[in-house]
């Protein structure tokens, strides 16, 4: 597989056409994250209830990687608790920076696999990152927009 | 009969006066013998910044290697060397735009800078609270935010010519803008995300009727075209040098006297002065009152030679070549299924936006980045422009002189591969 082939995986390229849980959620928390280099946004609605995340949805407009992103993410956090969504993000966070194999060898990857060949591009890492980025942000508690930069 | 021969004979001459030799101006340019990702480099990212010609890069390191001094202070040699160098480069500069005086052009990093001192120097002593700014909705970000920053200060209004669907000034709204509060125009004169030449001309017109300067943003304008900015009439004109094949970090105002004699000085420092004592200073005169501290003197030699290569090269063959090429992409690029192109102004320079329907600009950046294409994705510092046609990034390719068609069919063969990956 050539380096492009890796970040453009099929499954990143499916849930760019076809992303899970998008759309806004009502009488939901909400948290915007923004990339001022390339200029997407991403909303986030939460439902955190008793330290578990119970739903959670995504809307805003981004390439392929960084919309892929925030598609995956809310399927793997969703019914989380919110220590283990922050302990994803770490995970996350390591993979498109360090690489598969750094520091993450006690944690299964599953479908987050599919992010390994951004640390090839590091113009796109802040992508990969938007959605998670503004995830941790929003559940820390930070009124503020989530910012990549 | 004979007329229409003759018509004929004018043409032939005037197309063998502006036919441009590519491939030998290419030679020129050391940059494009460059291989990313192993394919022959296809550089339409000239928006952002121009390469430079061997000629430049020589005339900066010769600088250094030959004349490196400080400038208008020493007695020595290469002082007075590095002193010549540098004001011969000013009235290169003059020439360049046509200026009635070199002391009319002050060095500065480059347009953002020549704004910042104009809007704080001018502004600052002339705009106050109720008065009214008039940018246009097109503008770089660095003419918008200098001017909100000056608004935020002195409670003075910023209002913003709209712009129509095809990316050019409504002129009627500019003329109902213009009033009595109106104090300053600044206006771009080749929009950066657009392409779209502005007629500022006229625009100079206008609001000299009333009585109100102008500033002309000509970033992107110097590399396309010749400016005489007598005949604009303008009041202030800004060059970045790297955008014209020189330096970065490098580049100048253009300002009538009348204005900068009575403007404060921007910096304090050396250089600019005249005399000083704890007790008060003398500021020295145009233009060294606007030059405090020693100056990127290497930058000034580079951009010397960048006007030379561009006057030797000549306006009418790069305007030209630049016009066939953009008549050629903006056809070919047009006809993608699916894509809409960003900026379809009347009078355009070579630059071309566009976006696709379900492709986003930087997954289409990457893509055609491994076929060795580089253009630009994003906002490219023009939010407003992007609000205006609702999007939130293009894709743009903006051609220099020394760019080819068949680089603009890399570029298309290049789409459709990003194409085939994401709709196949
Ligand atoms: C139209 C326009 N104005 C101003 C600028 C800022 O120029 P510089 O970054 O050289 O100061 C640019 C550069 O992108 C531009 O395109």
């Amino acid at each position: 597989m050539t380096d492009l082939q890796e970040l453009y995986q099929q499954v990143i390229l499916d849930h760019n056409k076809s992303p899970r849980n998008f759309g806004a959620l009502e009488n939901a928390a909400s948290a915007e994250g923004f990339n001022p280099l390339c200029g997407d946004s991403i909303k986030l609605y939460l439902v955190v209830n008793d330290g578990m995340v119970e739903d959670l949805r995504f809307e805003g407009s981004g390439c392929a990687i960084s919309k892929a992103s925030a598609s995956i993410m809310t399927t793997l956090v969703k019914g989380k608790s919110v220590s283990e969504a922050q302990k994803m993000f770490d995970v996350f966070h390591n993979l498109v920076t360090e690489g598969a194999d750094a520091g993450n060898d006690s944690v299964e990857l599953g479908k987050m696999a599919v992010f390994e060949g951004v640390r090839e591009f590091p113009a796109r890492v802040k992508c990969a990152s938007l959605a998670w980025h503004t995830l941790h942000n929003a559940l820390l508690g930070k009124e503020s927009v989530a910012s990549t930069e | 009969m004979s007329q229409i021969e003759t018509l004929g004979a004018e043409q032939t001459h005037s197309q063998r006066e502006s036919r441009l030799d590519v491939e030998k101006i290419r030679k020129e340019f050391p940059i494009l013998r460059q291989r990313p990702h192993g394919k022959p480099l296809v550089y339409l990212d000239n928006a952002a910044t121009t390469q430079k010609p061997q000629s430049v890069i020589d005339a900066v390191a010769s600088y250094y290697s030959e004349a490196n001094s400080n400038i208008h202070r020493g007695v020595h040699y290469l002082s007075e060397k590095a002193t010549n160098i540098y004001e011969s480069a000013r009235k290169r500069a003059q020439r360049f735009v046509n200026a009635p005086d070199s002391r009319e052009i002050i060095f500065v990093r480059g347009t953002t800078e020549a704004i910042n001192l104009v809007c704080s120097s001018y502004g600052g002593t002339h705009i106050g609270e109720g008065d009214e700014v008039i940018i246009s909705h097109m503008e770089h970000h660095s003419n918008i935010v200098p001017w909100q920053m000056l608004c935020q200060r002195t409670g003075a209004i910023l209002r913003v010519i709209p712009i129509n669907e095809e990316g050019e000034l409504r002129m009627d709204e500019f003329a109902k803008l213009l009033g009595p509060r109106t104090k300053f125009v600044s206006v771009v004169h080749v929009s950066n995300s657009l392409g779209t030449i502005n007629p500022v001309k006229q625009i100079v017109e206008m609001a000299h009727a009333q009585g109100v300067p102008v500033l002309v943003d000509g970033a992107q304008s110097t590399p396309h075209m010749k400016i005489d900015v007598q005949d604009l009439g303008c009041d202030f004109y800004t060059c970045s040098g790297h955008k014209v094949f020189g330096p970065t970090g490098i580049g100048f105002l253009y300002g009538k006297s009348e204005h900068l004699d009575v403007m404060p000085p921007y910096h304090g420092g050396g250089d600019m002065i005249k005399y000083v004592s704890f007790d008060k200073t003398v500021y020295n005169e145009l233009p060294y009152k606007f030059e405090a501290g020693t100056p990127n003197i290497s930058g000034v030699a580079g951009l010397a030679a960048a006007f030379d290569f561009i006057d030797d090269i000549g306006h009418a063959a790069i305007e030209a070549h630049e016009l066939e090429l953009l008549r050629y992409g903006a056809e070919k690029i047009g006809a993608i299924d699916g894509l809409r192109l960003i900026g379809t102004a009347q009078h355009k320079a070579s630059v071309i936006s566009f976006v696709m329907d379900d492709i986003h600009s930087h997954d289409i950046g990457t893509f055609v980045d491994h076929e060795g294409v580089a253009i630009r994705v994003g906002h490219h510092c023009t939010q407003p422009v992007m609000q205006h046609f609702g999007v939130p990034a293009t894709s743009r390719a903006s051609f220099a002189f020394y760019n080819t068609r068949s680089e603009i069919d890399t570029l298309i063969n290049a789409l459709h591969k990003v194409i085939d990956i994401f709709r196949g």
